[in-house]
């Protein structure tokens, strides 16, 4: 399952034709303590760049962006009584939704895990 | 980071960040937002035991005249407050007022010991007001009253149930009630110190010289009940409180009538009607104002944020949240906001938009969490 990464900070997890899309560990951490996710509807179509879910920390709200086209086919139900799972396991137990991918080229040009840590040391 | 960013930094700076404190831009000053353990870590803290908060930002003051009676005339001038009443070694939470009754900030003023020649009263300004609020109280001002910013200041707040008992091994602290205030030696330095807070908590604040600043923090956190906290649960314990944000909460379009901060109006000044904004106030004061500031008590975990819609349960527009989030301690959304009701009626029904969605909400009363000021002694 090969993992790319956005600049905003999401991850998205490939699975044939579906992938998992989270935040990364990084991004949970600048959020702080996580309160509230607002998970998108099943069924719902989304297009690469749109909102797919809103992360409620203490103190805002963030939202997270689709890293590619697709049909929600899944979503994270454990968050909801949990949501503290985003700031203990971003990067796994605590994924969002996933896709079925209307558009696998759209990954293309995103980051992989050696070019994402890149980023985030030139951002510390 | 001060000069790069051009933010203002506190005595206490590097401390900070020697305790993993994450630093963001806050009313033009570099403060930490939280340490490692997080806001609610931090919050649920500051209520079981005692936190420490660098509050150097907020603006020290002080009024200075021939006599008690001249210098409390110059801020009655400008404020509804009773001041003539303050006994010294007392302090009073107080609000600036436009000519219009609206709000130009909120203030504690303390009254201090008068010495021969010279009466003070001390004033705490909010950080990104500390301008507007001296312009405005010197055009008011009668030439034999003078008002100082002292620099090189720093403030601290000691706030949680167990801030008395960490202080006493300080300072000489036990027979301060709630909003009295003296001078004394804490640890070597000679600082003031009021017993009151921005948290509901029981606590202290601390005025001292910005270059004595991080030894008496560094002492008061070497204690074990002490954890330092940041602006994020500084604003959630308020927040929790029902306390209001200056630029949120109350600014120059609302009254203190309005904000439901009535108490701060002297029962004598509304006799005299010699304050600031007077007609409108009392007018209010009668009839009710056009809206109130109000608690909501929201279902569910969503919490509503400044901005976010208050309709009826009709879809008829009520209001807007001024202040809201997750409140560590009710551990669910807590928020304020107006209603344009003269009397509102708490458990009202009433709807809160969020992105789209309509949260289900009641009015409810402040604070959602209650006070445990020390008012015993």
């Amino acid at each position: 399952m090969p993992t790319h990464y956005t600049k905003e900070h999401e991850w998205i997890s490939v699975d044939g034709a579906e992938a998992v899309i989270g935040i990364s560990g990084y991004a949970q951490e600048q959020l702080g303590d996580i309160v509230f996710v607002e998970l998108p509807e099943l069924g719902k179509q989304l297009k690469k760049g749109d909102i797919g879910a809103v992360v409620e920390s203490v103190k805002a709200a963030s939202e997270v962006y689709a890293a590619a086209s697709g049909e929600v086919v899944a979503v994270n139900d454990a968050l909801g009584d949990d949501p503290g799972l985003v700031n203990r396991e971003a990067e796994d137990g605590g994924w969002f939704f996933r896709l079925r991918l209307s558009d696998p080229g759209e990954l293309e040009g995103l980051m992989d895990a050696s070019a994402y840590r890149a980023l985030l040391a030139a951002i510390e | 980071m001060s000069a790069a960013s051009g933010l203002k930094e506190t005595s206490l700076a590097g401390l900070h960040r020697q305790l993993g404190g994450r630093m963001v831009p806050f009313a033009g000053w570099s403060m930490p937002v939280q340490y490692g353990e997080g806001i609610i870590a931090e919050h649920r803290h500051t209520r079981n035991a005692a936190g420490l908060f660098d509050v150097s930002h907020m603006g020290q003051a002080l009024l200075t005249g021939p006599n008690n009676a001249t210098v409390v005339a110059a801020l009655e001038s400008v404020t509804p407050s009773n001041f003539a009443g303050l006994g010294p070694g007392r302090i009073r939470y107080s609000m600036l007022l436009t000519h219009d009754g609206t709000i130009v900030d909120d203030i504690m003023a303390a009254r201090l010991p008068e010495a021969a020649g010279e009466a003070a009263l001390s004033i705490v300004f909010n950080a990104d007001r500390v301008a507007i609020d001296a312009d405005y109280l010197r055009s008011a001002l009668p030439s034999a009253v003078e008002l100082d910013l002292p620099p090189d200041r720093a403030m601290l707040a000691l706030q949680g149930p167990k801030a008395a008992e960490v202080l006493s091994r300080h300072a000489a602290i036990v027979d301060f009630r709630f909003m009295d205030i003296a001078p004394v030696n804490l640890d070597g330095v000679g600082c003031t110190i009021s017993r009151s807070g921005y948290t509901g908590e029981d606590g202290f604040e601390i005025y001292l010289p910005a270059d004595d600043a991080e030894r008496i923090a560094r002492a008061l956190l070497a204690e074990p009940e002490v954890k330092p906290i940041g602006l994020g649960a500084r604003d959630s314990l308020r927040l929790e409180a029902g306390l209001p944000l200056y630029g949120h909460d109350i600014d120059e379009t609302t009254t203190p009538v309005e904000a439901d901060l009535a108490f701060v109006i002297g029962k004598s000044r509304r006799l005299d009607g010699d304050f600031p904004g007077a007609n409108r106030i009392l007018d209010e004061l009668v009839d009710g104002p056009a809206r109130r500031r109000v608690g909501l008590a929201i279902d569910g975990k969503l919490p509503a944020r400044e901005g976010a819609p208050i309709l009826t349960t009709n879809g008829e527009p009520l209001g807007a949240v001024t202040s809201g989030g997750y409140g560590p301690t009710v551990e669910g959304p807590v928020a304020m906001g107006y209603v344009e009701r003269a009397f509102p009626k708490i458990g009202e029904a009433v709807n809160i938009e969020v992105r789209g969605r309509l949260l289900t909400a009641r009015i409810a009363t402040l604070p959602f969490v209650p006070h445990r000021y020390y008012r015993r002694g």
